[in-house]
């Protein structure tokens, strides 16, 4: 074997961050049968208030804003002219407050952070609207599984049950000021809560005393991935659009005035796309991964872009770009492991589904 | 912290050898399979394949982790541990008894003077 086996710890953008606690199989089996913690403080936060801000943002994703109530969320993506995916966020619309201002907090990824900030600063008005980069001051929790929102329960008075899919609120957690949201990165029902450092480490504790499993970010991406959900900088990054995503749910073309990508998305509606991102199923118990070539007839025609062993399934799954004249359901394919070919069918995402999702 | 068994050698890449006559059985150290974590799939050469020391004879992945396997001796393949092609994971629970992945019959026992003793392997990968 290699001298470089993998560590249990890993630094992530300057955090250390855990891969896995109790083992990644055990971690991903709690999460799907009863509840995990994450902690992905790491991620990058922002707030913005203003005025006329959801106007603002309206010219920075393809998802028409102006569906959105107070305490709902938006997943979309920030798109550059090319409508390339500059990363995958979730903006949270809190409301406007008795003088007309609109707040909202916008969730990104770690590694994107300072990119994602600069293209807001050069694409929001300054004087408009108030942004604050608030990564560093909270930390972020996710508490996903079916057993999930009854453990939070415990520590807040609100009823959390009440609470539907992308939705949000402000309470109060250990005496602190929190953000909590029903949303997640697992296929599974759970929240994400935001809180002042002292706070998260307390109910970090707590949940673990109530039986919570703590999970690392191996987990994190066994539990996404069953999910068919993309991972930035792997699966989308500024080559690809969301038509070629599969996130063209989140393209609102009707609805919508001008946006940045518009141009593009438009023609690719009309046009179509050349490729796209496709779950795969092996066919036998080689796992396909990251990089690897998938093959048709022979010729190699797409690379995989995520690849794992689902721990739920109990089969090798992939995503993986191909030519779209082969990206339907049931179409055999084959990837190159380590120089050999092996047979792989295209499959319905997501893989997984939740039966606890509501 | 680990067992690392006295009668064994071992490489620096976590394998281990133990030599009985001209049958060497190979397999992974109990420090190999705590570094890997869940071990999900395992891939062996067939029966009757050649071996020089230092082949690359497989392939071991974990969830997260895809290692290439290293042949400590050089020698013909004449038995591999089946059952771990379909339960890979068994590895774990006994490494160099029932978790071992290959038998060879070598060409040169003194081979095996090369590897590390269980002293030195325990040294390099535990400091201790």
């Amino acid at each position: 074997m290699g001298v470089e086996l993998k560590a249990k710890f890993t630094s992530f953008g300057g955090w250390e961050m855990p891969v896995q606690y109790g083992g990644i199989s055990h971690e991903h089996e709690a999460v799907r049968t009863a509840s995990g913690m994450f902690d992905i403080s790491h991620m990058g936060k922002f707030t913005l208030q203003g005025e006329n801000l959801i106007d603002q943002l309206q010219r920075l994703v393809p998802s028409d804003l102006n569906r959105l109530q107070p305490r709902q969320a938006q997943y979309t993506v920030l798109l550059n002219p090319q409508a390339g995916i500059i990363d995958d966020i979730i903006i949270y619309y809190q409301g406007i407050n008795a003088s007309g201002t609109q707040k909202v907090l916008i969730i990104v990824n770690a590694a994107t952070t300072e990119k994602d900030k600069a293209w807001l600063w050069q694409n929001l008005d300054s004087q408009q609207v108030e942004f604050q980069d608030i990564s560093r001051d909270k930390v972020l929790i996710a508490v996903q599984g079916p057993k999930a929102t009854s453990h939070l329960q415990a520590f807040v008075t609100e009823d959390l049950t009440q609470i539907k899919s992308f939705g949000h609120l402000e309470t109060t957690l250990f005496g602190q000021p929190a953000f909590l949201a029903r949303t997640g990165y697992t296929g599974e029902d759970g929240f994400e809560v935001l809180v002042d450092e002292s706070a998260g480490i307390e109910l970090w504790q707590s949940l673990a005393r109530a039986g919570v499993i703590p999970c690392g970010l191996g987990a994190r991406d066994t539990l996404r991935l069953e999910a068919a959900m993309a991972l930035y900088g792997q699966d989308i990054d500024e080559t690809t659009t969301p038509w070629e995503a599969g996130l063209g749910w989140l393209v609102h073309l009707d609805s919508k005035d001008d946006f940045i990508g518009r141009e593009i998305l438009t023609q690719q509606k009309i046009n179509g796309v050349k490729r796209r991102l496709v779950g795969l199923r092996m066919q036998g118990r080689n796992i396909a991964r990251h990089g690897y070539p998938v093959l048709s007839s022979d010729e190699v025609v797409g690379i995989v872009t995520s690849g794992t062993l689902s721990p739920t399934l109990g089969y090798p799954l992939a995503l993986a770009y191909v030519p779209t004249q082969l990206a339907t359901i049931n179409q055999n394919l084959a990837v190159e492991i380590r120089g050999k070919v092996y047979p792989a069918v295209v499959v319905k995402r997501p893989f997984y589904r939740s039966k606890n999702r509501f | 912290m680990f067992e690392y068994p006295e009668d064994l050698r071992y490489l620096d890449s976590h394998e281990y050898v133990r030599l009985e006559g001209e049958i060497a059985t190979i397999g992974i150290t109990a420090f190999a399979v705590d570094q890997l974590g869940d071990i999900v799939f395992l891939e062996l050469p067939e029966l009757g394949d050649s071996l020089s020391k230092g082949d690359s004879f497989g392939t071991i992945e974990s969830v997260k982790a895809v290692e290439d396997l290293k042949s400590p001796m050089t020698g013909i393949v004449i038995e591999r541990n089946d059952v771990l092609i379909d339960s890979p994971e068994q590895i774990a629970d006994d490494p160099y008894g029932q978790g071992w992945l290959l038998k060879l019959r070598v060409s040169d026992p003194g081979e095996i003077d090369d590897e590390l003793t269980a002293q030195e392997y325990s040294e390099q990968v535990e400091g201790t």
